[in-house]
Parts: C-alpha cells; sequence; structure tokens
C-alpha cells in the first residue's frame, strides 16, 4: 500500500482500485537500474511502456526490459507511441494487449510530429473501436473540451489530457481549458505529459484532477530518484490540499493577526 | 517470395507461414506479429500464410511514456 494514497481515497479507474495517483513512464533513463530505483521509490500506480521492432536477428531485444518489468511487479499501461492512423493505434493495441496480457490502453494517435499533437479527428474513431473491444482506455488527448466529452461519450472512462507538449516540461500552458475540463466532466481526469516541476504536479492535483502521468519530467532530472520521490509526494500533497478544501482568493489584505489590543496604536483621525 | 519484415526485404519459400518467418529471424519472445497492418494472434502464425510483397511487423516491449 502507498502510504501517500490514503485507503479512504484511491483511484479509481474502470472499476479498478489504486493506491497511487502518479503514473510514471519508463523511457529516457540515465540507465535500467535508474529506473528501477525511481519506481521502488515513486510506488506509481502503473509504468507505461511501448512496442517496437524487433531486430532482424533478435538476440536480447526486449529481454532485458522484458525482465525488467517483471521485476517491477507495476501494472504496466501499452501506449500506441507513434502511431499516426486509427489503424495503427487499434493493431498496435491488439499486439500490446497480447504481448503484457493486459486490456489497459494508452491510447495515441499523433496529428503532429513536431508537438506530437493527438489527432483530434481520429482519436474518437479509433479509442471507440477499441472500447468495443474490450480494451480499457485511457487517452492521450488535448485539452479541448468537446473532444474530451465525445471521447467520454464513445466509453472511455476516464481522459488523459495534455498540460504542454510531450517532454517540454513547460507545465500547464492553459489552466483555463484544464480547469473547465474538471468543472464539466464527470469522468476520472489525468493530466498526461508536458509536466516539468512537482509543483506542476501539485497544481493540477488541487485543481481536481485525479491523477498525472509523467515520464521526462523525473528520467531527465539530474537525479530521477529523488525526483521521483519530490513528485509522489507533490501529486499526495496536491490531492491532500483539493480534498482540505482552499479557502477562497480575497481581494483585500486581512490581518491574520488579532487587531484588538495592537499596542502603541492610536485614532488619529477624529 | 519476397516479404519485407520490420523493413528488411527477406526471401521465404512460396506459401511460407507467419510461423515460417519467424524461424528465419530466430525471434525471441515476448513479440507480437502484424501483417499489412492488421494483427495476426499467436494462436494463428502456422495457419497464416504470406505472400509476395506482405509487410510484416514483429515488435517487442521497450521502454516508453
Amino acid at each position: 500500500m502507498n502510504p501517500l494514497t490514503p485507503p479512504t481515497d484511491p483511484l479509481i479507474l474502470y472499476g479498478h482500485t489504486f493506491t497511487s495517483r502518479l503514473l510514471l513512464g519508463t523511457a529516457r533513463y540515465p540507465s535500467p537500474a535508474v529506473l528501477e530505483a525511481a519506481v521502488q521509490c515513486a510506488r506509481p500506480a502503473m509504468v507505461t511502456a511501448s512496442l517496437r521492432r524487433q531486430g532482424i536477428n533478435a538476440t536480447n531485444a526486449g529481454e532485458s526490459f522484458w525482465e525488467l518489468l517483471k521485476r517491477l511487479n507495476v501494472p504496466v499501461l501499452p501506449n500506441t507511441a507513434g502511431c499516426h492512423s486509427v489503424q495503427e493505434a487499434v493493431t498496435t493495441a491488439q499486439m500490446a494487449r497480447e504481448v503484457f496480457g493486459t486490456p489497459w490502453i494508452k491510447l495515441e494517435v499523433i496529428g503532429d510530429d513536431y508537438t506530437l499533437q493527438p489527432d483530434t479527428l481520429n482519436l474518437v474513431e479509433a479509442a471507440s473501436l477499441l472500447i468495443k473491444d474490450g480494451f480499457l482506455v485511457l487517452p492521450y488527448t488535448t485539452d479541448d473540451l468537446v473532444l474530451c466529452q465525445r471521447l467520454v461519450d464513445v466509453g472511455c472512462q476516464a481522459v488523459m489530457p495534455w498540460a504542454a507538449p510531450i517532454g517540454t516540461g513547460r507545465g500547464p500552458q492553459n489552466p483555463y481549458a484544464l480547469q473547465t475540463l474538471r468543472e464539466r466532466l464527470p469522468v476520472p481526469l489525468l493530466v498526461d505529459a508536458g509536466l516539468g516541476l512537482p509543483s506542476h504536479a501539485c497544481q493540477v492535483m488541487e485543481w481536481g484532477f485525479d491523477g498525472v502521468l509523467l515520464n521526462t519530467a523525473v528520467a531527465l532530472s539530474q537525479d530521477p530518484v529523488a525526483m521521483a520521490s519530490a513528485f509522489a509526494n507533490a501529486v499526495a500533497a496536491g490531492r491532500a490540499a483539493h480534498r482540505a478544501g482552499a479557502m477562497a482568493p480575497q481581494q483585500a489584505a486581512q490581518p491574520s493577526t488579532p487587531v484588538l489590543g495592537t499596542p502603541f496604536w492610536h485614532h488619529d483621525k477624529a | 517470395m519476397n516479404v519485407i519484415i520490420n523493413q528488411q526485404t527477406t526471401t521465404l519459400p512460396a506459401h511460407a507461414t507467419v510461423q515460417d518467418a519467424l524461424a528465419t529471424l530466430s525471434a525471441r519472445p515476448p513479440f507480437a506479429v502484424a501483417v499489412n497492418t492488421r494483427f495476426v494472434p499467436n494462436t494463428q502464425y502456422a495457419s497464416h500464410t504470406l505472400h509476395e510483397g506482405d509487410r510484416m511487423e514483429v515488435i517487442a516491449p521497450v521502454t516508453g511514456g
């Protein structure tokens, strides 16, 4: 059990209960050992993984990472990274289901190779096909309200809007759009992509998001293990703050120390 | 016949199956296969016949975000 997530406040996705609200990617770490240590430190709900071509004369292709995944003993969330069409995404998901033995899929249909922005025109169709095929789809999407609603309409029980383009670490670029999603959509929302600092993760959790998925912010930090821990704490802190109910911002200053009995004070004006 | 496996042209006997192709690769599990962008379940490797110009993908788990 993750002590950062109280047992009374689990993350629930598609009826499955998780004790962490942090999902962690496995790419770009300095070494497999650092990846393993970071995951063990952060204790994420899931770790993401992908599928790529095996060498034509395959030797140990994928084998060492496969062994590491088994050692981590954390649920795997395969992704369809690099897919540019509905067919590519559906086929990749089906291959992932067979290899990883899981119905979970992080659905990515990329529309632009520079920004890695989701293909908003084809994402919904891909999600619909996969939902009908029994997948538990976590779609990576933009912060467009209508698009997110359409994903919910076709059966997605959670949506993962970006904070900023993948790997940029820029943090939430459109707070208004993200907060609007939170206000309007009743399903679990996880911010996926573009987070760079634990404070970014804390911020979106304070807004009421249900979790975050990040990779580069940990993997490319100077100390990925410490950063993984920092993010885990930030996610928990943001969630606790959201549940505690923050004070409403005030227009005027209001002293926190009682005014009555202030020494040396006197009334100058009649 | 020529079949393109992971973007590389490979010569296989006529009527070769996915299983035959995998044997030439010495493919090591875990992996999954698609032919012409369609998923081929592992239960069909021995029965899925390849044709001239087929494009076959053999993919394995890697790190990802």
